[in-house]
This record gives C-alpha cells, structure tokens and sequence, in this order.
C-alpha cells in the first residue's frame, strides 16, 4: 500500500517545519558562539535592539526558569552564562520581521570573551591539569567514570583473557579510529511557537520525540507541561540528530517574550552547529584465535569523543561496550568504552550509535586475523558467528534467531558484478569507457588505467530499542466509529513520522486488525500519550506494537458488545473481516457499522517491551538490550589506485527484519542505511581543529553520497520470527549501516593491500601508505 | 522593490522585497509556494529545484530581481491539475515515486521530481548512467537513490518519456543550471548580499498548518 503522505509529498503540499507560516509570525535567530571554550566577560544586546524591526532580544539574563536541559544529563545551558564550552554554542536570540534583520541584529550584539584552552583530544581531556569542563557534576555517572572529563565509562568482563591470551595461538592488535560524521538531514531544523490565551505555548516543530521534547522544555519555560503542546511538523529527515532540542526552546522563550507566533528556521551552516553528531572514536583491539579459527578473546578499549555536553553518551558508551566484539561468540572478553567531555562539537545519537564505531574496529581485525591464519575472511566468521542460544559477553543469552553464518552466506552466494562494467562500445566496434562509472566519475580521471577491484565483507549486531533498564513504552489511542454507514478506524499516536513510513504501517495494522478499509492517521501531537523516540530502530515494534495491542483490544470490545446484543457464543474465537464480523469458517454474522451503531469505541493504551537490566558499572553483565538486529554485507569497490579514487560498484546486503510488515518501506531502510555507512567509509567527516572549530560545515564541503557514488544495492530479506515481538519482527533501520562502512573499506584494502585503520578512506590512505596512519 | 513573474502560468507580483532575497525565499515566504525546498540555499543538493524559462536553476541561487518578467515552474506545477491539485491528476514522474517507493522524508522529492521531469522531457527512454548523471546535482539522505532509479525508469516506461509538457526555450542569463555534475559551486546565499529595508513578510500566504496524513 502507498505512503498516505506520499501524494501530498510529491505535490509539494506536504507541510515540513520550515513551511509554517503564521499571521503577525517574527523571525527567530540564534547569537553563537566563535570560540570552543571561551569565558563570557560580557554581553552588550543595546545595539541590536535598537535596530528597526527587532522585537526582543534575550540572553541567559532573561531566562525565566530552568536555565539547562538534556536528554539524560542536563547539563546544556538554554544560553550560555559565563562560560561556552564549544564553537556554535547559543548565546543570545533575536527576533525579528524579517530573517535577515534578525540575522543583523544578532551580528550587532557585542559579546566580551576570554578564550580559554582548548580540550581537543583524551589526553588533553584526562592527562594531568586538564580543565574541567563541568565541575560540580552531580549525575549518575559521575562517581564511576574515572574522571570528572569523563562522562561514562562502561566495562564488560567475562572470562579469563588473560588465561586465553597464553593460550592463543594467533594474535592480531590494531588501532582504529573513526571521523566525525554528521546525519545532513536535508529538512533544517526549524518550528513555529505560537504564543497562547492560557499563557501556555503550542509549538509546531520537527522532532524525533515529541513528550521527551515537551519533558525538557517545560521547566525552561517555567511552564506545567499541559501548556507546553506540542505538534509533530514535517519531519526531513532525522537520523539519530533531532533527538536533542535545537531551536525548540528558543522560539518558545521569544514567542512568549513578545507575544507574536515565532519561526526559527537553521540554514545549513547553522544546521552543523544546531545537532549533535556521531562520536568519532579511536579504537585499540587484541583478538586471539587458535589455529584453526576459534576466538579465544577480544580485548578493546574505545574512546568516544563526547564533546562538549553528555547528550546521548552514556547511551553510545552502552552500546559499544556491550556490542563491542560484534556478532561472535568470544567466551573471554575484556572491552571498556569511554565517552569524554571536551571542547569539541557535542555528539550524540546518529544511527546505529556506538555500534558503528566497533563494527568498523571489530570488522577490520576479523579480517587481520583471517590473513594471519590463512584462512577465508567469511568462513573465519561463520565459524565463530553466534546464533540463537549464544551468551553475549554481557551475559545475556539471545533467545530469538541470530542467523550471522546464514547472512554471510547468503551474500557471499551472490554471482559477484561483471568486470569491467564501465566498458561500453563505439558504433566502429572499438571500445569506450564510460567514465560515470569508473573513480572519479566525470572528473575524467581515468579510463580504466590504474583501475583495480576489490571485494569486502562485514557484518554487524544492533540493539533494538531502549536498553540498560530503560521504562520503554509507546501508546496508541484507537477509535472506531461508523461513519457513513461505514466501520472506520481512527490512529492517533505521537510517534514521529520522520520518512521511515511508519504511518503507513500503522494505517496497515489497523487495516489488519480491525477488518476495515477506513483508515485515518490523525497529526501525533502530545494530546495523546508519549510514543518513545523514533530511533533505536524502535517504533515499528514499539508504536506499532501499541496500535496493534490497542487495535486488539478495540476488537474484543467490537465482540463483547455484539455477543451482548446478538447473543453470539464464543465470542473471543470470532474475526474481524471486510468491515464484518465472521466466524473462523468465514461465515459473516453482522457488519462491524450495526455492532458498532452510533456508539463509538475509543481506547488509549500503552505498550511495553520485556524489562531490560542496566550494565553491572564494573563488569557490564546483565539483561541489557531487549532485540538484536544483524545485518551483512559484501562491498565490491574499484579503486583507481594512482589517484586513490573509489568506486564502489556493488554494495549487497542480506538483513533478518523478523517479519516485513512494509517490505518496500524495509528495503529502503536497508538501501538507505547501506548508503549512510557507505559515505562513512569514503567521503564524510566533519573535520575539527585542535582549536576545536569546524572547517567545513556546509555541503560543499561535507560531503554526502549523490546518486553517482551509490552502488546498485541488491537485498536478501530474511523473515525469522522472534516470538517476543510484535508479529515477530525485528527493528531494521540501524543494522544495515554498521557493516556497510567496513565491507567497504575492506573491499579497498583488497584491491589495495593498505591497511585502511581509519574512516573515511581519502585518496591520500591510499597512495600514500603513511598518511593519516599514524 | 517589486518583482512581477509568472508561476506556474499564473502571473504574480511580491511587494518589498529586499535585493537580497533570493528566488527561493519569494516563492516560499511572499508567494505561498513553499513546496521548493530549503535544504542547503548554497546550489548544492538540488532541493529547490525549479524551471526558469524552462531551464532547471537552484532557485535557491537565482536573485529575486532576476526573476522579473520570467516564467518559474515548480512542483507545485507538475502535477495536471496544477497547484492544490489532490493527487488524482499526478503527473506520471509523481505517480511513480510514490509508487516506487521513492519518497521517504520527502525533502529531496520536489527537486528530484523537477529534475527527473526535465530528463524524461529530453531523453525519452534513459540508461541508467543517464538517469544517474541527470539527478545528481540532487542530494537525496533517505533511500540511496535505488527507488529513485526505479522511479524513472517507471515514468519512463509509461510515458515513452513524454515528461511534463514545457516549452522550453533559451535561457537569457540569470538562473545557473543546477542539476548537472560540474554545476558552479555555491555562491554565498542571498541573505547575505548588500542591504536594503527589511519588508514584512509572508503577506500572500495561506496560513501552513501540519498535515494530518
């Protein structure tokens, strides 16, 4: 069935956060920061309000309540006070007729700074004198994380590796390290707040979590959360970065500052100042094998560069511990993982947080320990792959299916590309090559001189929703009513609608459920209860777990009152079909519009994953994460290696999505993640100074994947059904982008022989075999 | 100043507005049309997207002023029924999409449909390399471009490529071509040109809500 917001997206009538428009609506926008670490001596707004056309000017001076937020720890000041802690940080807001008077006004207001020192890196952030950035810390990880610059610190240990190292016939150590990528959305952050009667504010913005924006902003605005409404806008794009408030607060302080509706839209180089990032990380790694392939132990050690506040750190620290030797069974593990505050840009929630890290790392040493054996680099994995019934190095036994061998296989099973594929002939006879699908596309670079081909394999394990103990829900108001003399069903659920589809899905569950063809999907909005965050792969079993679950109970009632009044037996054992109730043999009883009569049926419930543990602090064992997600992948590259160009020419995937509830909208997630991990491995970084400062936020800079650098994406759907999810699926949208990066970067290694020990690849890795290896 | 334009073969006239801003901004904030899109205002992902006298430009890169007297095509205008059209009169670029699965988000999709209707128009049963090439000035973060390909290659099975009637004709200066590899880099956007007198705003649009689906 197609999207119900795919026509008004292709007419261009579908409402995104930056197309709202109000009567009597000012422009909004945000004074930030020049410097990564800086005191704030002064701040001087006289200039700007003076200018003709400005409505307000705020500073943290005017803030009327809670003056920080965060996800977990709130530690991220609404605007700054006396000190910024990274460049772009918030520093005073304008509010304007016009955007570019706003823009002015901003540029007039004098700002007195002391530049501080710059933490740059771990040693800087943990060695002897470093500043510290947060002093005072009071949250919970405070006590265990080693040091007050270090915002969590997660160890798993299982086993002996001490033991296993003496009895380790082969070893392989190696450093990795993985750029800064950014998730470039295309929708820039942006929303409406419109001031109302009440005193309260209604907000129309982009988000990826409507209650948990909504949780966080109430306080700053010294508001009761019920005149603090929000309303999902067009959503372009998420990716892990509208988790964290951007704009949200700020519009709603200047909308109730000056009594007008306000608008703030980012343009794109704010946009890479306005969200937080993927933590880049540096990665250590020993594994130890016997001879013929069985791993003995893994030992690691990752650091993630948080950045200048905790957003989701605690969070990715969790996942790469936990997920840091990958889809293996090692019964010796020692991993501990770190996330540290510098003076870098904050960085938070990009799809498949924390796990994309260690899949590059863990990924590139199966490969080294593969050659040092001697032995096929799939067949190494297969032989040490987990499946239903291994216990994790948490601990934690996987009761549902883990197919890893079969996913290898199965793209290993793929005839590769032809060779050569660029080769085209003349009308004379002689051959051409096309050069849009060689290195360097229509740079003319090449002609297949230098072209060489490569083919690499990865394959990576994926949390699924919220984890370490986390109170996981969703909830879904369903209403059925007779309209027309026709059953229709009413969806009302807040879960953010952020492209993956999931509108589709839920008008699909209700279909299926209740037997009708009517189908609406009403605006989420916090009218209704909280639907969780989309992301962590999470709202197809956790919202639509929650439409279903509500969807059922709406059913039973449809039944309770029909065997009330026709005195039907055996009511729990009747169906809903074709707007009829029936009978299992198929025999209709009534039509679902007479059970129903005018009498609406109405139910709001929630829906709850099983319970999850949080991490021993020490050991990291427990129950931590609720669904596993896996995902392989062959990358076929050709490099130009005197250039050091790549093409990848093919990227295959094979994904266990559980059941595919939406099989069109499970591909894309699939093509779609295998693209975003794909620029990782080549092109995207967001580069920092050791000053702390961005050089290349915009997209002529920072890089992302056109339609002539994707690969034809060939997938293999596995549907194993885990019977403690919903309909047996399994969440799919971050697997595919952890083993797309180091398929890829395998596949240059083989065509290259260089070691590769980080991403993004650039031409000089490959030309240059020292450069950037150091 | 004022500026005096056709759209989508209705005439338009936006009053005050500053030298700086550029086509995008009118269309979007003066004329009501924000279904091109704001994603980069530097020419390089393709989401504004539009025709000017028949030419693909970033309008995100063309001055309003040099829009006077011309002729704009926006998604707005693809579809047959034209602007506000409710979806029963698609153009086929539109219809495959979402039928393809081509729209996820749905940022990129105006300025690939913009883009995808102009090849269609000139090359009538495209390879693959041909579709790649003439999409690839618009950046798409959702679908790695698979459906995308499978989306054209649909409108161009069904409609022999007819592509959306245009009368394209010479461009005279102003829009830059936007849509092709090696289109110029990004200049700086319009917002940060020469000054002039901030004019109010948004006075010819609806009032934009949320969409329920």
């Amino acid at each position: 069935m197609p999207r119900p917001d795919g026509v008004l997206k292709v007419t261009g009538e579908f409402a995104y956060s930056s197309d709202l428009w109000h009567e009597d609506m000012l422009w909004g926008h945000t004074l930030r920061s020049p410097h990564a670490h800086a005191r704030v001596d002064g701040i001087d707004i006289s200039e700007a309000l003076a200018l003709p056309g400005v409505h307000a000017v705020l500073t943290h001076d005017d803030l009327p309540a809670a003056t920080h937020y965060g996800l977990e720890i709130q530690d991220q000041p609404v605007l700054a006070k006396d000190v910024v802690r990274y460049e772009g940080e918030p520093v005073a807001l304008v509010a304007a007729d016009h955007p570019e008077t706003a823009r002015r006004a901003a540029a007039r207001i004098r700002v007195a700074y002391t530049e501080l020192p710059v933490v740059h890196d771990e040693a800087g952030a943990t060695g002897p004198g470093a500043p510290v950035l947060h002093p005072g810390r009071t949250d919970h990880h405070a006590g265990h994380a080693g040091h007050p610059n270090i915002v969590h610190r997660q160890p798993v240990v299982r086993g002996d590796v001490a033991a296993a190292a003496r009895d380790a016939d082969v070893v392989v150590t190696g450093a990795y390290e993985v750029g800064m990528q950014d998730q470039a959305f295309l929708g820039p952050e942006s929303g409406l707040a419109v001031p109302a009667e009440d005193g309260g504010v209604d907000l129309y913005i982009a988000t990826q979590w409507l209650h948990v924006d909504q949780k966080q902003l109430a306080p700053v605005l010294g508001l009761p959360p019920d005149k603090v409404r929000l309303t999902l806008a067009g959503v372009g794009g998420a990716f892990g970065a509208r988790e964290d408030l951007s704009m949200q607060a700020h519009a709603c302080l200047l909308a109730l500052r000056t009594g007008r509706p306000v608008k703030i839209v980012y343009n794109r180089y704010e946009s890479f100042f306005g969200h937080v990032h993927r933590h880049p990380a540096k990665l250590a790694y020993e594994h130890g094998a016997t001879r013929d392939g069985r791993l003995l132990y893994v030992k690691a050690r990752i650091v993630l560069d948080g950045g200048a506040y905790a957003s989701s750190s605690p969070a990715v620290v969790g996942n790469a511990a936990s997920l840091g030797v990958g889809p293996y069974e090692v019964p010796n593990v020692h991993v501990e993982a770190v996330a540290l505050y510098t003076n870098n840009p904050p960085c938070g929630a990009m799809r498949g947080f924390g796990a994309v890290q260690a899949c590059f790392a863990y990924e590139a040493q199966m490969d080294k320990l593969a050659a040092a054996l001697g032995m096929d680099p799939v067949e190494l994995r297969q032989r040490n792959a987990m499946s239903e019934g291994s216990t994790l190095p948490t601990g934690q036994t996987v009761d549902s299916p883990a197919p890893v061998a079969e996913l290898l296989r199965r793209v290993k099973a793929r005839p590769l590309p032809p060779e050569r594929q660029w080769e085209t002939t003349r009308a004379d006879g002689s051959l051409a090559a096309d050069v849009r699908a060689l290195p360097g596309g229509l740079s003319n670079t090449t002609h297949g001189e230098g072209v060489v081909r490569g083919v690499g394999y990865a394959v990576g394990i994926k949390n699924v929703g919220f984890s370490e103990g986390f109170d996981d829900y969703s909830t879904a108001r369903v209403r059925l009513e007779t309209l027309g003399g026709e059953a229709v069903a009413t969806v009302h659920t807040a879960m953010a609608e952020v492209g993956q589809g999931g509108v589709t899905v839920h008008a699909q569950i209700a279909r299926t459920e209740l037997g009708v063809t009517q189908v609406g999907i009403l605006p989420a909005d916090t009218r209704v209860g909280s639907a969780g965050s989309t992301s962590a792969s999470r709202q197809t079993y956790m919202t639509g777990g929650a439409v279903r679950n509500t969807c059922r109970a709406v059913r039973a009632e449809v039944l309770r009152r029909g065997a009330a009044r026709f005195g039907w037996p055996d009511p729990d054992r009747l169906l809903l079909e074709g707007g009829k109730v029936v009978t299992a043999d198929g025999e209709a009883l009534a039509a679902l519009a007479d059970v129903l009569g005018d009498e609406a049926i109405d139910l709001e419930l929630e829906f709850r994953h099983r319970p999850t543990q949080p991490f021993d602090p020490e050991t990291g064992q427990g129950f931590g994460h609720v669904q596993y997600s896996f995902c392989a992948h062959r990358a076929v590259v050709e490099v130009d290696t005197e250039l050091g160009l790549v093409k990848v020419v093919e990227l295959a995937a094979a994904q266990d999505v559980g059941k595919a509830i939406n099989p069109q909208a499970v591909v894309g997630q699939i093509h779609g993640g295998s693209v975003q991990g794909l620029g990782l491995a080549v092109m995207e970084e967001i580069l920092v100074g050791p000053d702390g400062r961005v050089r290349n936020p915009s997209f002529t800079d920072y890089l992302i994947p056109t339609v002539l650098d994707t690969p034809a994406m060939p997938v293999d759907v596995l549907e194993l059904a885990d019977e403690h999810a919903p309909y047996g699926l399994r969440g799919i949208g971050e697997a595919p982008t952890l083993s797309s990066t180091p398929a890829v970067v395998a596949a240059i290694r083989q065509a290259t022989g260089r070691a590769l020990r980080r991403v993004p690849v650039r031409p000089e890795h490959i030309v240059r075999p020292d450069a950037g290896q150091e | 100043m004022r500026v005096n334009l056709t759209v989508n073969g209705r005439p338009h006239t936006a009053d005050d507005v500053w030298e700086g801003e550029s086509l995008l901004y009118v269309l979007r904030e003066r004329l009501g049309l924000p279904g091109s899109k704001n994603a980069c205002e530097q020419g390089e992902c393709g989401s504004c997207t539009v025709r000017l006298d028949g030419d693909l430009v970033c309008a995100c890169l063309v001055a309003a002023g040099q829009a006077e007297g011309r002729e704009v095509t926006t998604v707005e205008g693809l579809a047959q029924g034209g602007e506000g059209d409710g979806g029963d009169r698609l153009a086929p670029i539109q219809r495959a999409f979402v039928e393809a699965g081509a729209v996820q988000c749905g940022f990129c999709t105006p300025g690939l449909l913009m883009a995808a209707d102009d090849l269609l128009a000139r090359v009538p049963d495209p390879a693959d390399a041909d579709i790649r090439e003439a999409l690839s000035g618009n950046l798409c973060r959702c679908t790695g471009y698979e459906t995308i390909l499978d989306a054209v290659r649909l409108a161009a099975t069904r409609t022999g490529g007819a592509g959306t009637p245009e009368a394209p004709e010479a461009p005279e200066g102003g829009g830059r071509p936007c849509a092709s590899p090696g289109r110029p880099r990004g200049s700086p956007s319009a917002a940060t040109g020469p000054a002039g007198p901030a004019g109010p705003v948004g006075s010819a649009s609806p009032c934009r809500a949320p969409t329920a689906c």
